[in-house]
């Protein structure tokens, strides 16, 4: 399926500047996997190093957190929309300094 | 010992005696600041010659060390002439300022405006609308640097409907802290505080703590602490090489910086919890990792840091768990 994966600010340094990304996927899963395998510097910023994702990291499925759903063994439909989001909020947010 | 009497309509006399006068009754207000400070007997045990130490910030009525700071904003509004009732108080928040503001605010009669991410954590939302705040949420992709830009907005378009605190940006946020933190620990630990300990989020705690504790005795190491990265689960706290840096910031205060790990704090959480009885936020969490960090290099001395609020408000998070490796 053709999703678009949303990606939080502090992390587009990682895809190329994009705010969102379209990944090839059947579940939430595949997804993150082939986000991870296309900008490797995301890598280490959403899953441990033991592979699982972070659990700060929450995804959210168009409007449902996948947490509530079926986590990342959640399917995906084609123009389904992932956003990546901290499940809480954090200082950062867009990549440069100054006001 | 102190000994009170009822009155005789009561009939036959009563006494109760206390050990401390209890005082009389006082305004919610008046019960910010003065917060304990708490001895940490676990971290203690890894470094006997070290001792540590932290504000218990939780004590505050709104259940953060924002009280202070938000308090002694809208004071000095107030004697500025910039807020009265018929100015809506606004600014941008990732929680723990804007239940600060709305406590004070429902206290003295104003009304709020806060722009705040939608990632926030679900028990910061409950409070907020069981004060009453009205909440304008933002895009969690954008973190709380996004809330602040959503205020600048809403500011721009009606200045004269509001009165815009900008916390990032008045000295008022960090002279609450010089005013009040910095002395409280001073005076805590009779003056023997050696090395004080704060992250960075406005950075109000670190400035004015640092600056008032230098003052009170210049050879005080103050350290400052922030995420090691820009994506992070470390809740009000600034990555600030990659953040918008608050105005009331000055990089030339601390002694040293260090950056702290989200996993990190998430294992400490934890620890303190269950080996100390302290159930302390993600920050706080984070403020003991770096104290234990500040003692792997110091022979000996009084490490005290700030425990900004209690484990209460993240309950619902995920790492509480997870087992530590």
């Amino acid at each position: 399926m053709a999703v678009k994966v949303a990606i939080p600010s502090p992390l587009q340094q990682y895809t190329e500047a994009k705010e969102t990304v379209e990944i090839e996927a059947r579940t939430v899963a595949e997804a993150l996997t082939a986000l991870a395998a296309r900008y490797e510097g995301l890598r280490k910023h959403l899953f441990s190093d033991a592979g699982k994702l972070r659990s700060f990291v929450n995804v959210y499925l168009n409007d449902e957190d996948v947490r509530f759903l079926a986590r990342d063994a959640t399917p995906l439909k084609e123009n389904d929309i992932l956003t990546i989001v901290p499940s809480i909020a954090g200082g950062s947010g867009m990549v440069m300094g100054g006001n | 010992m102190v000994t009170v009497t009822a009155p005789p309509s009561m009939g036959v006399a009563k006494q109760v005696q206390t050990q401390e006068g209890l005082g009389g009754p006082v305004d919610v207000l008046s019960l910010i600041g003065r917060t304990p400070l708490l001895r940490l007997k676990h971290c203690s045990r890894e470094f006997p010659h070290i001792e540590f130490y932290a504000k218990a910030e939780w004590a505050n009525p709104g259940g953060s060390i924002k009280d202070r700071p938000a308090l002694n904003i809208i004071l000095e509004a107030e004697r500025a002439g910039l807020m009265n009732p018929s100015k809506i108080l606004l600014d941008s928040t990732s929680g723990n300022t804007g239940i600060a503001y709305a406590l004070i605010c429902a206290a003295r009669g104003y009304r709020l405006k806060l722009c705040m991410p939608s990632n926030v954590s679900a028990e910061r939302k409950h409070l907020l609308k069981a004060y009453g705040a009205e909440v304008v949420y933002t895009d969690p992709l954008y973190g709380s640097d996004g809330a602040l830009r959503k205020a600048r907005e809403l500011y721009a378009q009606n200045p004269e409907l509001y009165f815009y605190a900008d916390q990032y940006g008045n000295p008022a946020n960090w002279q609450a802290h010089y005013n009040s933190t910095g002395p409280e620990i001073f005076e805590q630990t009779q003056g023997r505080v050696t090395h004080f300990v704060a992250g960075l989020g406005t950075s109000g705690t670190f400035i004015g703590c640092a600056r008032r504790l230098k003052e009170l005795d210049p050879r005080i190491r103050c350290i400052s602490f922030q995420p090691d990265a820009p994506f992070n689960g470390l809740e009000g706290l600034k990555h600030m090489p990659t953040a918008i840096v608050p105005k009331i910031y000055d990089p030339t205060v601390a002694d040293e910086n260090l950056e702290i790990g989200t996993e990190d704090a998430h294992a400490m959480a934890r620890r303190l919890a269950r080996e100390e009885g302290l159930l302390v936020g993600i920050s706080a969490a984070a403020a003991a990792v770096a104290s234990l960090r500040v003692a792997k290099k110091a022979r000996r001395g009084v490490i005290v840091t700030v425990f900004p609020d209690s484990g209460n408000r993240y309950l619902s998070e995920e790492f509480w768990n997870e087992e530590s490796a």
